[in-house]
């Protein structure tokens, strides 16, 4: 009973802590390579989440199917985004980032509402509806996908930066943006490229939570601020930092969920962050 | 991380900007409603409601059943078999016309209070209702109680409101510990009907007032009612991404039911969780509508059947209550919405307090509560199911009754009390697919 108790506690959490990290991994990728934090990530997750919620509800799309179209528009988002807005204010001062990024954040949450009301919209079935019973453990499907789709998006997402050309100059940039510019980097095209990167990891994300997660307007509130704190536990700018912090942190959660109380459940994840943050400022696996 | 301080009050402070916006518009717009109408002889009530910020909704669908009451009682509807509808006018008062005087609280208390002062100050008016918010209610008792004006609370439910001792407050609406009860009573009630007893109880709550006050008060009945023993009491973040951890608690105590108080993000979450857990208790039971919303049964479709939850008011007691049908009937050709039970208790409470004002024949606040404090009204007066209004010395109303409703094939459906029920229970619930 225990065991199965744990293996399933333990399997929950992965699925959640896998969503996390890729959530964050694009939060840690913007902050990376321009050093901005984006505080209209969880915004961009929502839109990913209608995207896929209406592609279902009004095409009869199966979030399976339009999962890489809601990438690929995600991406195009990002970089219009990059373009239209982040473009004209780096550089200058911090604030303006800041507000940029934020004012982002309070235009597509109202317009959300506007545009699609406060209820709640979810996909009741899809291709991974149900779960799996192995033994006395169950799998939800979803999330098991969920946490497989992450994965797998994050292999994609380090293997694009550590093993391309392009992944050398987006680094190249992130560690010295000046000397990356005088061996003829095109710094502008690797900030975009950060943008749709890190937009179409929240479009994946976002396309696996709809699949057993609501969509409201405020839904991107919920997630970002565990994936501030998982960017922070892992290490700003750091990919891989994100991604142990991530499972860490969905663990945690469902483990003390039990075993503390449920009220309490985020308590351990943050005492475990201010622990990290005062001994270690720099994050798990992040460089200074 | 002062980032997020940074997004607070910079949404704080917009949100106030806009809030004041939208009172500077109502005040002008309530300025000229009242200044209209002089002619004969009026009663003017005030009605406090929140008609701008986060429950604009709730409050604008509350506030048009107290118009509503307000007009059948100043109209003429000689087909009507409501209260007052017939003669137009209260008769005890030679037929003087009911003013109602509304204003925005924009949920705040502060906001609520300074109203409530203005209305008996400058508008002279002769009793307060609202206020649907607990917290603006607070506030809003003090400034009643203080300039000696009867305050009548329609919907707000914190039970501590009524329990200070205040001599010019009144409410109509169960208390939420009453409503507490409810599940043992209907519990109890069930088990008078089954061989196998229904005995352990968990209990799954929010973690705001709300919820946490409905937790303590479901936990203070077990020494009334000995044959449940409560199999754990869950108190819960609310926002929060997944809740694992707390069905995997519940599927190791295995309890014959559960009660919740959840709003309609997580009772969506439990519920879809519930399923993918095969956890199966005998019945879920809920307090508050969000086990039985139109978001709730679009999100889980077949699956959101056979949920119960403690409700007021159902429009399907019409076929008790001819009373019912008629309002429920003028408030969809009015407002081209249905009516639920908070517009219903509100109805109700302006209902009661144009009756106290017709016995006191008198605009004076002391005769108004003196009326009030002698109020016995019949349920077949009623467009609730319940059992009459009358006041106890605290001013709560002792003859509240709750119903719960079941959703069957995508519809709720009262079925508790067993006397009035338009549908048989179906307990327990069957397992879903």
């Amino acid at each position: 009973m225990t065991v199965e108790l744990l293996i399933q506690l333990l399997v929950s959490g992965l699925g959640m802590g896998f969503i996390f990290a890729l959530i964050a991994i694009g939060l840690a990728l913007i902050y990376g390579v321009m050093g901005v934090v984006n505080f209209a990530h969880g915004e961009f997750l929502m839109l990913s989440m209608y995207a896929t919620y209406f592609a279902f509800a009004l095409g009869g799309l199966d979030p399976l199917v339009s999962l890489p179209f809601v990438a690929l528009a995600m991406f195009g988002f990002g970089v219009a985004v990059y373009y239209l807005l982040m473009r004209k204010v780096i550089g200058g001062a911090t604030h303006a980032e800041i507000f940029a990024t934020f004012g982002l954040m309070v235009f597509m949450q109202a317009a959300a509402q506007f545009l699609f009301g406060a209820d709640y919209f979810s996909i009741d079935h899809s291709l991974l509806s149900g779960s799996w019973r192995v033994g006395g453990i169950t799998l939800p499907m979803p999330q098991i996908a969920a946490a497989a789709g992450a994965l797998i998006c994050t292999a994609g997402l380090y293997a694009l930066v550590f093993r391309t050309e392009l992944g050398r100059a987006l680094r190249a940039v992130s560690q010295d943006r000046v000397a990356a510019l005088t061996m003829g980097i095109d710094a502008d095209r690797i900030n975009a490229l950060s943008w749709g990167l890190a937009s179409a990891c929240v479009g994946v994300a976002g396309s696996l939570l709809a699949n057993f997660y609501y969509v409201f307007p405020r839904v991107g509130a919920v997630f970002v601020l565990i994936a501030y704190v998982t960017v922070a536990l892992g290490g700003f700018g750091s990919m891989s930092g994100a991604l142990v912090a991530g499972v860490i942190i969905g663990v945690l959660q469902v483990i003390s969920g039990l075993f503390v109380a449920s009220t309490l459940k985020f308590v351990p994840v943050y005492v475990l962050y201010l622990a990290v943050v005062l001994l270690r400022p720099r994050g798990l696996l992040g460089r200074l | 991380m002062d980032h997020r301080r940074k997004r607070g009050s910079a949404r704080r402070a917009l949100l106030r900007g806009f809030a004041g916006g939208c009172f500077a518009l109502l005040l002008g717009g309530a300025v000229l409603g009242t200044s209209a109408a002089h002619a004969e002889q009026v009663v003017r009530i005030g009605a406090l409601y929140p008609l701008s910020g986060a429950v604009a909704k709730s409050g604008e669908d509350t506030l048009n059943a107290v118009k509503l009451a307000v007009d059948v009682i100043n109209g003429k509807y000689p087909d009507s078999h409501l209260p007052f509808a017939k003669p137009g006018g209260l008769p005890g008062l030679g037929g003087a016309r009911i003013e109602l005087v509304a204003a925005d609280h924009q949920a705040s208390p502060e906001v609520g209070a300074a109203e409530a002062e203005r209305m008996i100050t400058q508008q002279k008016v002769a009793a307060l209702i609202g206020t649907f918010l607990s917290s603006v209610a607070a506030t809003v008792a003090q400034v009643a109680e203080r300039n000696e004006v009867p305050f009548l609370i329609a919907e707000a439910e914190a039970t501590p409101l009524t329990e200070r001792g205040y001599k010019w407050l009144f409410r109509t609406t169960p208390t939420s510990r009453e409503q507490a009860r409810d599940f043992f009573l209907f519990l109890r009630d069930l088990n008078a009907t089954r061989e196998q007893k229904i005995k352990t109880i968990a209990v799954v709550h929010e973690n705001t007032l709300w919820g946490q006050e409905f937790g303590t008060s479901m936990e203070g009945y077990f020494k009334e009612f000995p044959e449940f023993t409560l199999a754990a009491n869950i108190g819960y973040q609310q926002g929060t991404t997944d809740v694992t951890s707390e069905v995997q608690r519940l599927i190791r105590l295995k309890p014959d039911v559960v009660v919740h108080a959840s709003y309609d993000a997580e009772a969506i979450l439990f519920a879809k969780t519930y399923r993918q857990f095969n956890f199966a208790p005998q019945g879920v039971l809920a307090i508050g509508a969000a086990f039985s919303s139109t978001a709730f049964r679009n999100a889980l479709k077949d699956d959101a059947n056979y949920f119960l939850v403690r409700e007021h008011w159902a429009l399907d007691l019409a076929g008790k209550n001819p009373l019912t049908a008629e309002v429920g009937k003028l408030y969809q050709d009015r407002y081209n919405k249905a009516m639920d039970g908070t517009p219903a208790r509100a109805f109700l409470a302006m209902m009661t307090l144009a009756d106290a004002i017709n016995r006191a024949g008198s605009t004076e606040p002391a005769a108004i509560q003196k009326a009030l404090q002698a109020t016995d009204l019949p349920p077949s007066s009623l467009i609730m199911p319940w059992d009459g209004v009358k006041f106890d010395a605290k001013g709560q109303n002792t003859k509240a009754r709750g119903i719960f409703v079941q959703t069957l094939q995508g519809k709720p459906v009262t079925v508790w009390p067993f006397n009035i029920a338009q549908a048989k229970l179906v307990w327990p619930k069957p397992a879903s697919e």
